[in-house]
């Protein structure tokens, strides 16, 4: 399955998640305060040169990642044209435009493995309360891989809905659909119990 | 504990696919994505603590930047968009989606479901919905509340079909319907 980050490595994969997601929380809080629209020009253009930073391939796969902003920003432009205050409308639509451009920059130049391995960090405080970060780790590997065989799945649904009839396929595929996850569900977890189960070795002297 | 595991995980698959999958006709004619839906079953099919976490760990695979959401959107710039507290809202909504659905334990599953799925997907998940709206673009919460009224409609009919889904799988896999335990 594939992550939105951007396979082009660049120099901004090689600085850790820690430093950019920080950054990007400043960035963000920053443009909050912005209020002129001129200035907002300032954020825009630094996002932008980012994305120009990256090349153009990257470039285009951010693009895609901010159009569906545009919606958003044409209700608010022409709410705020209609109260005559459009100032306000393009700064903030500015503000929108360059918060999500920038989150999304993180996201394509950080990979997958890195950001895991920073989240199982951020959760170790949870061992405290009783809780296993691998355990979450080990839930969120098994949807990366069970996503795409119920996907596989579905299309499979879909395919033999077409077979059998001329009309699209309607909400009733959700219930077979939903059926394989429970049924998929239940097989993994008798083939984990079967290997040991998941409680660490501890947890399990315990049972 | 190893089936607490695999149901939530399994389900926050099924919200994903039900987002990636190119619409599904609900009513004739009217593609509307199946998303939703499938958060309302998390919490109808697996009860409010799973349903909740299964809601959670699509939340937290976004955020790291998989492509999960309808369209195939994802990543950190998500929660930075209008739509910010619709997608996080999906947390407490499969929560008392769950929670309804457990508790109506007298009444058939059909209604008690539906009912979690109005309560959670729709009340639930329209109040941090439409806050998050109103704070980024900037509205007063009625006129928040006014942009996001579109989608009511849509969202009362999955409700129904939430009710309905979960009614037959209990019927198909009763003992594997956490919400609604057998016997």
């Amino acid at each position: 399955m594939l992550a939105l980050t951007s396979p082009v490595e660049t120099w901004a994969h090689r600085i850790p998640p820690g430093p950019k997601l920080a950054a990007l929380a400043v960035f963000s809080l920053a443009v909050f305060f912005v209020e002129d629209p001129v200035l907002m020009l300032l954020p825009l253009g630094f996002a932008a040169a980012g994305f120009a930073a990256l090349g153009p391939v990257a470039a285009r796969a951010g693009l895609r990642a901010i159009r569906p902003l545009w919606i958003f920003v044409a209700v608010l432009l022409v709410w705020h044209g209609a109260t005559g205050e459009l100032d306000r409308g393009l700064a903030l639509s500015g503000r929108i435009v360059a918060a999500v451009a920038m989150a999304t920059l993180v996201t394509m130049t950080t990979r997958l493995d890195d950001l895991m391995a920073f989240l199982t960090r951020a959760l170790a405080p949870l061992r405290r309360l009783g809780l296993d970060p691998q355990v979450a780790v080990f839930a969120m590997a098994l949807v990366i891989r069970f996503t795409p065989v119920l996907l596989a799945r579905g299309r499979a649904l879909r395919e033999a809905w077409a077979a059998r009839s001329p009309r699209r396929p309607t909400w009733r595929l959700v219930t077979p659909m939903a059926v394989a996850a429970l049924d998929d569900a239940e097989h993994v977890a008798e083939a984990i119990r079967a290997r040991g189960g998941l409680g660490s070795p501890q947890n399990e002297q315990e049972t | 504990m190893e089936r607490d595991v695999t149901f939530i995980a399994l389900f926050a698959a099924l919200i994903a696919i039900l987002g990636l999958v190119p619409s599904l006709t609900l009513i004739s004619g009217v593609p509307i994505s199946a998303q939703s839906l499938g958060v309302m079953l998390a919490g109808t099919v697996l009860g409010a603590w799973r349903g909740a976490l299964a809601a959670t760990l699509v939340v937290v695979l976004v955020a790291l930047g998989l492509p999960l959401l309808a369209g195939g959107r994802g990543g950190l710039g998500v929660f930075f968009g209008p739509t910010v507290g619709f997608l996080v809202g999906w947390i407490p909504a499969a929560f008392v989606a769950g929670l309804v659905t457990e508790r109506l334990k007298r009444w058939p599953t059909f209604p008690a479901a539906a009912a979690g799925a109005v309560l959670g997907g729709i009340l639930v998940l329209y109040i941090p919905g439409i806050l998050g709206m109103a704070a980024i673009l900037g509205k007063s919460l009625p006129e928040a509340t006014l942009l996001s009224t579109p989608f009511i409609p849509g969202d009362i009919l999955k409700a129904v079909l939430a009710g309905l889904v979960t009614a037959t799988l209990a019927r198909a896999r009763p003992g594997s319907v956490p919400s609604r335990p057998a016997g």
